[in-house]
């Protein structure tokens, strides 16, 4: 692995593909670094190696990835496997593990395409064995072919029916779905439909998700206002409250989904500012039209910056190398401006559709500022959204502070898992906008890290 | 000025110093105002290893860190919570007949001054004490009814004591100008203005602005000193360790966690108050740690974080009367002033209240730097 480079890419989905092969084509030096065996992000994760499984299963939608994989392999860029980036400081520096081993690197120029992540879904029960992000059982899924038993689907969004309508094609049994999307957002989301209809396909590929689901004999409720899954030492039902009536089903396992947000902690690290999305309900990136961030060098492509899907997520990562490959010298200000143009184009055509999707499955507020005090927050620290409350009642203002008074989110991921429910609570006690309430401060490592590999690193120059 | 208010005593700085300044002051019927120009504990307070030691202090500084220890051991009677702090033996390890010699010199120097809690420990109970220690260890340094505390917990029980002694605390005030006149000083802070007879400078980090605007200049370098701590592992030490010949602290938590500090620096930014961390210099401080104890090789680093320290250049604090009289400074302790926290806002107390201190202060007193400034 080289030490240094024109041009590092962090996350290899389709943001980072797009920006790797679109710089390297430019001429550029390109790292690109990811913690997967193999290209693809999440979305076409194993795309090159999935043969097991199929596109009878997986749908003909996630083997679209193969292309960009294969452009990938042909080009020159240095794509590094296996590769856990734990810092990427404000002087652009990189810190990476391969093979346990540890490195800084310099680039200079700098492009976080780390994706998204599940939102956080804190219900009771939501930490027994046998609980799941849908997210990740469709990670096993992908990486892996495997599938659980009897699952109960518990959410709102495209990618839990997608999920569910895989393991339907896959002839597993699925013991219900229950769906939380407040009825409410149907109606505030309908005058966005005729805009969304730009991308039709899209639409009637995710009706036809629903209608399969609904007329295969499989329960799916709708209208889901509570949770809570029960259990002694493994998720055994789930009790969902409908129009103020519980009801309850047997589960073997339950995977939950409410969408996914950016996963924001290696550029909050690196110092790039942040604000709150009232519309996404979770952090974006502060950038400009290119990706580029607050932090001088560092760009951020894809659903790092804001949710906006695979295909505008690669768009995202052409402009976000554009824009670097302009100032690191390679392309004058009209090469890029031209070259942008069609990726443009597939921004703007997308964005009509995400504003549609974005208010359609909107999370219910209940469902991220637990109702039941005793729900767990942060899973690593054990802290219970009762003992966020109480904190704040003595006078925490902020996540920062809270970890003084709870240790929330001082455990390995560093509040990766619990970070927007714990800003959302606190903003919820003093009755302010989470904006104000800020997000916790990250810091590097922001993976752990092997202190022998961080030693090691003293004696490499 | 309008609205001017008045206290008997305003002090600057809302850390561990300022509170304790605060706490001992107003447990003597004085009213407080303090003013944090941030908020509470915000950097060095809590962004420390929270040592509570004897063990290797500047000579000066052996006397009240004599008297600090004994308040922690009773820190519940002072601010009625425990403040995390358990009691631990301090070692400094030697590798090698060189850094043995160099513990002996040490040792047999504070005996000399008068104090007998630093003692020496050869190779057979360094490794009983220590077992996971490496085995090239030859000896080291002992002191017995040291320990160490949280720095969360006691900015915590700092915090709420002052508070509930009646302290007023304005958090987010910070001071834009301080003027004397006939024994009266005026500060000006976050919009309000205040008059008193007592200043008291405990602003850290900042106390070197705080300290130019009271008529009293001391150089100071604010540095972003860095800690990291490791996920869970069983448990291997009670100790807390440092290593003679290299800057390292090393302790393992109640929870298994193991923090480890040395005074490893990032980049500080005083106007933000915000600090970057060096991953370079926090590697050094990972191959000290892993030099003394091996097994930390493979165990995961899951935070690193620092905070902003004013260190002076002879690395002792500054304790004491302020140039103008009613002023008094109690800052710059560089690295090493959480454990004092709770004995120097009592000096500070005496100070004002009966005009002297049982204790030896002269070694702080502010004017040392300008005396040197006048030499050189």
């Amino acid at each position: 692995m080289k030490s240094r480079t024109d041009i590092a890419v962090i996350g290899a989905g389709p943001a980072g593909m797009a920006a790797a092969v679109m710089a390297a084509d430019h001429g550029a030096s390109v790292l690109l670094l990811d913690e997967q065996a193999a290209a693809g992000g999440q979305i076409y994760r194993a795309v090159g190696s999935q043969k097991a499984t199929g596109s009878a299963i997986l749908g003909t939608e996630y083997y679209q990835g193969g292309a960009l994989v294969d452009r990938l392999a042909a080009s020159t860029v240095e794509h590094v496997t296996g590769a856990t980036v734990w810092h990427v400081s404000d002087q652009r520096e990189i810190g990476v593990s391969v093979d346990g081993a540890a490195e800084l690197i310099n680039a200079d120029h700098i492009i976080i395409a780390t994706g998204a992540q599940e939102r956080p879904f804190p219900v009771p029960g939501w930490t027994l064995p046998g609980v799941m992000n849908a997210g990740a059982a469709q990670i096993l899924l992908k990486s892996s072919g495997v599938l659980l038993p009897y699952p109960v689907f518990v959410g709102t969004g495209p990618l839990l029916y997608l999920i569910a309508h895989q393991y339907l094609r896959a002839g597993v049994p699925i013991a219900a779905v229950l769906d939380t999307t407040p009825r409410s957002n149907l109606c505030q989301a309908l005058g966005l439909l005729p805009a969304a209809f730009r991308e039709a396909g899209q639409i009637w590929k995710g009706l036809g998700w629903l209608k399969d689901l609904r007329t295969s004999g499989t329960t799916f409720k709708t209208g889901v206002e509570d949770i809570r899954i029960n259990g002694a030492d493994h998720a055994e039902s789930v009790e969902y409250k409908i129009a103020g009536h519980w009801h309850s089903c047997s589960a073997e396992s339950v995977l939950l989904h409410q969408g996914v947000v950016p996963n924001v902690n290696l550029a909050m690290a690196a110092g790039c500012k942040h604000h709150w999305s009232d519309a996404q309900l979770c952090w974006h990136a502060q950038v400009d039209d290119w990706g580029y961030s607050t932090v001088e060098g560092v760009s951020i492509a894809g659903d790092g910056a804001g949710i906006v899907g695979a295909d505008s997520a690669q768009a995202l990562g052409g402009l976000a190398a554009l824009d670097a490959l302009y100032r690191i010298g390679k392309l004058s200000i009209p090469e890029r401006d031209k070259i942008a143009m069609p990726l443009r184009k597939i921004m703007s055509r997308q964005q009509p559709l995400r504003r549609f999707l974005d208010r359609l499955y909107q999370p219910a507020e209940q469902f991220r500022i637990p109702a039941d005090p005793a729900t767990l927050v942060c899973r690593c620290e054990e802290v219970s959204a009762a003992e966020i409350r109480e904190a704040v009642s003595l006078g925490c203002q902020g996540p920062n502070q809270l970890k003084s008074f709870t240790r929330a989110g001082m455990g390995p991921c560093q509040g990766r898992l619990c970070g927007l429910t714990v800003s959302a609570i606190i903003a919820d006690e003093l009755g302010r906008p989470v904006q104000d309430i800020g997000a916790a401060r990250l810091r590097s490592p922001v993976k752990p890290l092997e202190l022998g590999q961080l030693a090691a690193l003293a004696d490499k120059e | 000025m309008t609205g001017a208010q008045t206290a008997d005593a305003v002090i600057v700085g809302g850390g561990l110093h300022g509170l304790s300044s605060a706490i001992h002051l107003a447990k003597a019927g004085v009213e407080v105002t303090l003013l944090e120009k941030d908020r509470i504990g915000r950097h060095a307070s809590s962004a420390n290893a929270g040592g509570v030691r004897r063990l290797g202090r500047a000579l000066p500084e052996i006397p009240i860190a004599v008297a600090a220890i004994e308040l922690w051991h009773d820190i519940e009677s002072l601010v009625d919570e425990t403040c995390g702090f358990c009691e631990s033996v301090q070692i400094k390890v030697a590798e090698d007949a060189e850094g043995l010699n160099a513990l002996q010199i040490r040792s047999q120097t504070v005996c000399d001054y008068g104090f007998a809690h630093e003692e020496m420990i050869d190779a057979d109970t360094l490794h009983s004490l220590l077992p996971e220690v490496a085995k090239h260890c030859v000896g080291g340094l002992i002191v017995k009814g040291d320990g160490h505390a949280d720095p969360f917990a006691t900015v915590r029980a700092f915090h709420r004591k002052a508070l509930s002694l009646g302290v007023r605390i304005i958090e987010g005030a910070p001071v834009t100008q301080i003027t004397y006149l006939n024994g009266k000083w005026s500060v000006k802070a976050g919009g309000l203005a205040f008059n008193t007879p007592h200043l008291i400078n405990a602003a850290g980090a900042w106390g070197d602005q705080i300290s130019g605007m009271m008529g009293d200049h001391v150089p100071i370098q604010a540095q972003a000193l860095m800690l990291m701590i490791t996920e869970r592992i069983k448990p291997f030490l009670s100790a807390v360790v440092g290593a003679e010949g290299r800057t390292l602290s090393f302790k393992q938590l109640d929870n298994g966690t193991v923090l480890i500090g040395g005074g490893y620096q990032g980049r500080a930014e005083l106007e933000h108050g915000t600090t970057t961390l060096d991953m370079r210099q926090l590697a050094a401080n990972a191959t000290a740690a892993q030099a003394i104890f091996p097994l930390m090789n493979q165990t995961r680093i899951t935070r690193a974080w620092a905070g902003i320290e004013g260190v002076t250049p002879d690395r002792m604090p500054v304790i004491g009367h302020a140039g103008q009289s009613g002023g008094f400074h109690l800052f710059g302790f560089s690295a090493h002033g959480f454990a004092l926290a709770p004995i120097c806002g009592r000096v500070i107390a005496e100070l004002i209240l009966s005009q002297q201190t049982a204790l030896p202060i002269q070694a702080f007193a502010v004017d040392r730097f300008q005396r040197v400034a006048e030499v050189t």
